[in-house]
């Protein structure tokens, strides 16, 4: 059936420009939360990998672990190329003669004028970051991508430790600062249009751009292909896909975005080091893509601004000692909480029940007064022992809050990401993507 | 010759180290066709439970309570990481193991507050000795002799012992081996039993050789263990043990020769080369085609 209705890449591409001016009138209230505008620019960023790690391991099957390592070949291909030759003297201090003398950046500026010229030579930067990574995926590729599953993970996890070892070798150092910081670069901040700040404006911009190419790649041909090898690679090879050539592609596209990440990272950070490129780094985006759902890049973006968010900003308080003011808060706190375990606990113990019940009457054994499994039982008696630990804290003294400081946060988090990937395989989106959400059942046909 | 011995016998004891490491990585493998990410982790934590018993216990019931309390918790990381996920796809009982490595990392940060702490010292074991004109601690010289005996115990243990030929059954063929009234729970809780156990004699035997523990210090032994054990064949022990000496050998070698930033990739550079040439290790078996 064909109807007259806009077309769905129309009103996504409208809500993205909506997106994108509120973002920029956000970036310009005065008095804005910091914090706000901390968690979209990283959100952003991290949205981007995210999706580019999902392109490899939700959509093409092959479950690599080098994204930091590609990451890092963005960022510092952007850094090096954008350094101001006034400040490479003072960047490379402990290399006499570093830096390579020029400045792709400040060059375009002066021949284009500041602001148009800073911008293409930031796009320009950005997009070779993404090549070096490429190239370097392509090499990599060449041995690794032969391998399987969980060996195809292990090397490529050591080909990123590899790649982080050799920039922070000394010999380097007049190109890749050693293992010292890169810094004084182009970034966010020197964008502005008229008054305008765009801080917050042109990560979303370069993102939503490259996250969109992504999507157009999934919908191709290609990545119908890649879709077909993950499902199952002998019959995509009876299809006539060439496994070794989709593979590589999926494997280099994916890094290409990596690197555009990486080189964004560096922007938003203002400064580069090699050793935040670490193998947490990729395990973090790994746990981004689980969360939203592997093969979902819709899933994935929410789950990025979800993560950055939480654990920037609305989780930060778990890290902080919290003294309440009197007991009556004290009591409420301790009630609220009580009433929350109890309520989780029983849903558990009444779900298990009604299961377990339905399956002994089906094998005629006799009844209980409530059926469980291990698990429904470990859920009570922690849940019991949580009370406990409630009950002592109301009839204790103290009115600071027990276990809060500094690095409970990540247990909270790290917990609550583990129990996603024990009972909510599917994570936040399953393989849905957030249209899919509003499109009504008949209208598929 | 006299200047390499010193690295050289840094090596072994390093190597003898990531061969008891990496025997708990290559027998979980072998069963459950898991890369075990936590593994690294339980040995840290082997570290600090041996911090924190040693400052109020003494010694002699310390060790085994280290031992004990490290088992407790791979099993438990197994019953509650792993087991659900059994029907599961690979993918997502790795994921699950990446999940376990942060969260045990984040909960060790959160109990130590981040800070390096001082591991015990050993008594007997600390002590330097003199060998062939080189002054190192008698750990050192330990080392090796230790795994080899503990992996000649644990060999007799799989060949000879009943538990071990359920296990070698539940390596060749999962299904059939459960099929055979092998009961498959028990005998992979008693592989992370066997595992964490080395892990925590391997802790003991690292941490007295470097002085401090920190949440993060276990994840490259970890990583580098498992690099052994692809090494040697994954799935094989004597394989674990001899590509954990190569291994150690080889990095402590680099480091002698000043090129301290290359020791980590000259490790994975290894295993890059032998998954490319012989992607079945030094002694590891074809895998059976299936169909």
């Amino acid at each position: 059936m064909k109807t007259n209705r806009i077309p769905q890449s129309f009103k996504i591409a409208g809500a993205f420009l909506l997106l994108l001016a509120v973002v920029l009138m956000l970036d310009n209230v005065p008095g804005i939360s910091v914090m706000l505008l901390i968690v979209l620019r990283k959100g952003a960023i991290y949205a981007l990998v995210a999706v580019s790690m999902n392109l490899l391991n939700g959509f093409t099957g092959l479950f690599s672990l080098g994204q930091a390592g590609f990451m890092l070949l963005g960022a510092y291909t952007y850094a090096i190329l954008t350094i101001p030759v006034g400040n490479q003297a003072l960047v490379y201090q402990r290399y006499p003669n570093g830096g390579i003398g020029f400045s792709v950046t400040e060059s375009l500026g002066r021949v284009l004028g500041q602001q148009p010229g800073l911008l293409l030579g930031v796009i320009i930067c950005l997009i070779l970051g993404g090549i070096v990574a490429g190239l370097f995926a392509y090499l990599i590729g060449l041995p690794v991508l032969r391998l399987k599953s969980d060996y195809l993970a292990i090397a490529t996890l050591g080909f990123a430790e590899i790649i982080r070892a050799v920039v922070q070798y000394e010999k380097l150092g007049p190109i890749t600062n050693g293992s010292n910081l890169l810094s004084n670069f182009t970034n966010f901040s020197n964008f502005h249009l008229g008054s305008l700040k765009l801080d917050t404006v042109m990560p979303f911009v370069f993102a939503g751009v490259c996250i969109w190419v992504i999507t157009l790649i999934i919908n191709s041909t290609y990545g119908r292909a890649f879709k077909a090898i993950r499902d199952d690679e002998v019959a995509a090879e009876a299809m006539g896909i060439n496994l070794a050539n989709h593979k590589r592609m999926s494997f280099i596209i994916s890094s290409f975005f990596a690197g555009i990440s990486g080189a964004m990272l560096a922007m938003y950070q203002a400064s580069v080091q090699a050793t935040i490129f670490k193998a947490a780094m990729t395990y973090e985006i790994l746990l981004i893509v689980v969360l939203g759902g592997i093969g979902s890049i819709s899933g994935s973006i929410i789950a990025a601004f979800l993560f950055v968010g939480s654990s920037e900003w609305w989780l930060r308080f778990l890290d902080n000692t919290t003294v309440l003011p009197n007991f009556n808060a004290k009591l409420l706190l301790a009630i609220i909480f009580a009433a929350v375990v109890v309520g989780v606990v029983s849903l558990v113990a009444y779900k298990q029940n009604k299961a377990q019940k339905g399956r002994s009457a089906a094998v005629g054994r006799g009844r209980k007064l409530l059926a469980l499994k291990p698990s429904g039982v470990i859920t009570i008696v922690v849940g019991a022992l949580v009370l406990l630990g409630d009950l002592l804290f109301l009839i204790s003294p103290d009115l600071q809050l027990p276990l809060l400081r500094s690095g409970f946060r990540m247990v909270v988090f790290s917990v609550v990401v583990m129990m996603v990937v024990l009972f909510f395989s599917r994570g936040l989106m399953g393989d849905k993507e957030l249209p899919d959400l509003f499109r009504t059942r008949h209208k598929r046909l | 010759m006299s200047r390499i011995l010193p690295y050289l016998l840094g090596g072994i004891s390093v190597g003898g180290q990531y061969a008891l490491i990496a025997i708990g990585y290559t027998m979980v493998y072998g069963i459950l066709r898991l890369i075990n990410f936590a593994h690294g982790d339980i040995f840290t934590a082997a570290g600090f439970f041996m911090v924190y018993a040693t400052a109020s216990l003494p010694l002699y019931l310390s060790i085994p309570l280290v031992i004990l309390l490290t088992i407790f918790m791979g099993v438990l990381v197994e019953r509650a990481a792993y087991k659900p996920l059994r029907s599961a796809p690979r993918m997502s009982v790795m994921i699950s193991a990446i999940g376990v490595s942060y969260l045990l990392q984040n909960v060790m940060w959160y109990i130590t507050g981040g800070l390096a702490k001082r591991y015990p010292v050993i008594p007997w074991i600390s002590d330097s000795v003199t060998v062939l004109g080189y002054t190192t601690k008698r750990v050192t010289i330990i080392t090796p002799f230790l795994t080899v005996i503990l992996v000649i115990a644990l060999v007799i243990l799989i060949k000879k012992t009943k538990i071990g030929m359920a296990m070698r059954a539940a390596s060749r063929d999962f299904e059939t081996a459960q099929l055979m009234g092998i009961k498959i729970d028990n005998v992979i809780s008693f592989t992370f039993v066997v595992g964490s156990a080395l892990a925590a004699v391997g802790s003991m035997l690292y941490f007295s050789n470097y002085a401090t523990v920190t949440p993060v210090v276990g994840a490259m032994p970890g990583l580098k263990a498992f690099v052994a054990a692809v090494f040697g064949g994954i799935g094989s022990i004597p394989g674990a043990v001899l590509g954990g000496f190569i291994i150690g050998i080889s990095e402590t070698l680099i480091k002698g020769a000043g090129l301290t930033t290359f020791s980590d990739a000259v490790t994975f550079a290894l295993l890059i080369i032998i998954l490319v040439v012989k992607p079945t290790g030094l002694f590891g078996e074809k895998p059976t085609q299936k169909v």
